[in-house]
């Protein structure tokens, strides 16, 4: 562990963007107590200009305050980001694991299927199954994660196909250790560190893609989030510049922070990786 | 057996590859239009404003809704291969024809978008890989970085706010100018300069990227062998990069093109309905407020052909391109 944050703190970028992440997460913890108020509600003069009238980043058409809705919606972003990757990090290795694994015809079953997700335009088809299965937290989270499987299937497929002869896999088998716990126990915790890359870089783009699908209208209604703030600005953008520009630039913000410490991760734990670019 | 005979047998290989895919999307879609609230005739009713349970179920024999699902996904099938998407209550046409209508748009928006991010991602990559770890590379590296992290439709908004707000330099949405009934050359200028914002606010995204892969795929190639070979001959540098080296790097370039296209579609809803650009991306959002599920289908199983089709297209130009590509 010392040994990984060692190696981590060298690259200065990916710890400030970790440093930047853990200040959003804890905006987001602290947004009741920071505005006591909900978001939705209107609290006060419409249109104000940024640091007028009490409003820090300004009001929207409705006297709703922007900055509350920036620190509400962190949570929703952060939320969604993290439990969609969870999802189809799992599906993607549950894919991945048993088609590495057993290859033949287990494998090129799933490989078609992996190939028919990877063909289908991803952004169209979550917009698709967010508006038949309704805009809900948890349609949204699914929709993110359909989409975003195949990737990690792809990965995981290819490192167990690369450790699943090695030696001490070959041991295992001897032992009459059971398929599943060999798949589980003993490979899986080798295939990690790539895993944990790409599951990094995702939470990224799942953010986007949260956004992207708010800012349509297909956010769930109930809840706060940036992509919903730039949506309901971008009718005043002529008026009212702020209430797009600065929800705008948290999502800008929190994804680069995201981005840098999927890099440094990727440096920390593929130091080889690293060499051979 | 020759080369282009081996190429022909390729073709067709991959064309047979793709017909499944396809099949598996249609079934998909398919599945997707039976999970959604409602069938047509809830549609048709909700539009009437009431209908009885004898006429809805009366409309439902009428549309073979009463089917069983196999036979139902048989005639969907059927309808797809000839072409007939469904109809949109909405606006009371064929999807097959509205989509028609408003692929030319689409079409103009993604060649531009294409062009201006490959064409420039080439440039700035090169110049990137030529000028290693001076301060343009460093400028070209950060660009990418916040490329990547930005969404698409505030670049759009913020390009309005810019360019159409303050300096009044481009119109802030649509494709024409609707009150000046513009003809022959100054309709061209017309739609060119509606086109440049949001084309800019596309590619931005694929620029970058495009950018990262040709700075990455120069640096592959300066070190194999061939170069240390043309250097032994005694070649300029200036011969190396523009003639041995570029070549080769572009090839991952032009497969990576290819590949994003699918993802390109996605942006252009986005993009278009920041700019209101009346093409397939404004329909599918006009479509998600209208609840118009055939129309969105019909777009939806489009752009997923689209991508079989531009994918195969690739491959087969790339086996051209390159002559060591193993065909078999």
């Amino acid at each position: 562990m010392e040994n990984f944050w060692s190696r981590y703190k060298r690259n200065h970028a990916a710890v400030f963007g970790l440093f930047v992440v853990i200040l959003i997460i804890v905006m987001a913890i602290t947004a009741s107590f920071l505005y006591p108020e909900d978001p939705f509600r209107l609290v006060g003069k419409p249109l104000s200009k940024p640091l007028t009238n009490g409003f820090l980043l300004g009001s929207d058409s409705l006297g709703r305050d922007v900055a509350s809705g920036i620190v509400h919606g962190a949570k929703t972003s952060l939320l969604i980001g993290f439990v969609a990757t969870l999802v189809s990090v799992f599906v993607g290795i549950f894919f991945g694991a048993f088609a590495g694994y057993f290859g033949g015809i287990i494998d090129d079953i799933l490989m078609r299927v992996t190939e028919i997700f990877q063909t289908i335009p991803s952004f169209i088809f979550a917009i698709l199954l967010v508006a038949i299965m309704k805009p809900s937290m948890s349609s949204i989270v699914i929709a993110i994660a359909v989409v975003s499987w195949p990737g990690v299937a792809r990965l995981v497929r290819g490192e167990f196909l690369a450790v699943k002869n090695r030696e001490f896999v070959q041991a295992c088998h001897t032992l009459g250790m059971s398929d599943f716990r060999i798949m589980l126990r003993e490979i899986l915790p080798n295939c990690l560190s790539p895993i944990i890359v790409v599951g990094s870089l995702m939470v990224a783009t799942a953010i986007l893609i949260e956004s992207g699908l708010a800012f349509l209208g297909l956010g769930d209604p109930n809840i706060m989030s940036w992509g919903f703030l730039i949506g309901a600005g971008r009718t005043m953008l002529r008026s009212a510049w702020w209430v797009c520009t600065f929800p705008g630039v948290a999502i800008l913000i929190t994804v680069l922070a995201i981005n840098l410490i999927g890099e440094g991760l990727n440096d920390t734990l593929n130091p080889r990786l690293k060499e051979r670019q | 057996m020759t080369r282009s005979t081996k190429i022909f047998k390729y073709v067709c290989k991959r064309l047979l590859q793709g017909i499944p895919i396809i099949l598996a999307i249609v079934i998909i879609n398919f599945f997707l239009l039976n999970l959604a609230e409602g069938d047509a005739v809830d549609v048709l009713a909700g539009e009437a404003g009431s209908a009885t349970p004898e006429y809805m179920a009366q409309l439902r024999k009428k549309f073979g809704l009463d089917q069983p699902l196999p036979v139902q996904l048989m005639v969907y099938l059927k309808n797809v291969l000839s072409l007939d998407l469904g109809y949109s209550f909405r606006h009371d046409m064929p999807v097959n024809e509205l989509i028609f209508d408003r692929f030319a748009a689409t079409g103009l928006l993604m060649t531009s978008t294409i062009i201006l991010a490959v064409g420039f991602g080439i440039l700035l990559g090169l110049l990137a890989a030529m000028r290693l770890n001076t301060w343009k590379d460093a400028v070209i590296t950060v660009f990418a970085l916040i490329t990547y992290a930005t969404p698409l439709f505030w670049v759009g908004l913020m390009m309005i706010v810019v360019f159409s707000l303050n300096l009044g330099w481009f119109p802030t949405s649509g494709m024409t100018n609707i009150a000046a009934f513009y003809e022959g050359w100054d309709y061209v200028v017309d739609v060119s300069r509606h086109l440049v914002l949001p084309t800019i606010t596309l590619s931005l995204f694929y620029l970058a990227l495009y950018t990262r892969m040709m700075r990455a795929s120069m640096l592959e190639q300066y070190g194999q062998d061939y170069v240390v070979t043309a250097r032994a001959k005694g070649l300029t540098e200036r011969r190396i990069t523009y003639v041995h080296v570029l070549r080769n790097a572009l090839l991952p370039v032009v497969t990576m093109a290819g590949v994003q296209v699918g993802a390109l579609i996605g942006g252009s809803v986005i993009v278009e309905s920041v700019f209101a650009w009346p093409g397939l991306g404004m329909l599918a959002f006009e479509s998600l407020f209208a609840r118009d599920l055939n129309l969105l289908l019909g777009i939806f199983l489009l752009s997923s052909m689209l991508v079989v089709v531009v994918n195969l297209i690739v491959d087969i130009i790339y086996c051209f391109l390159d002559p060591r590509i193993e065909v078999n």
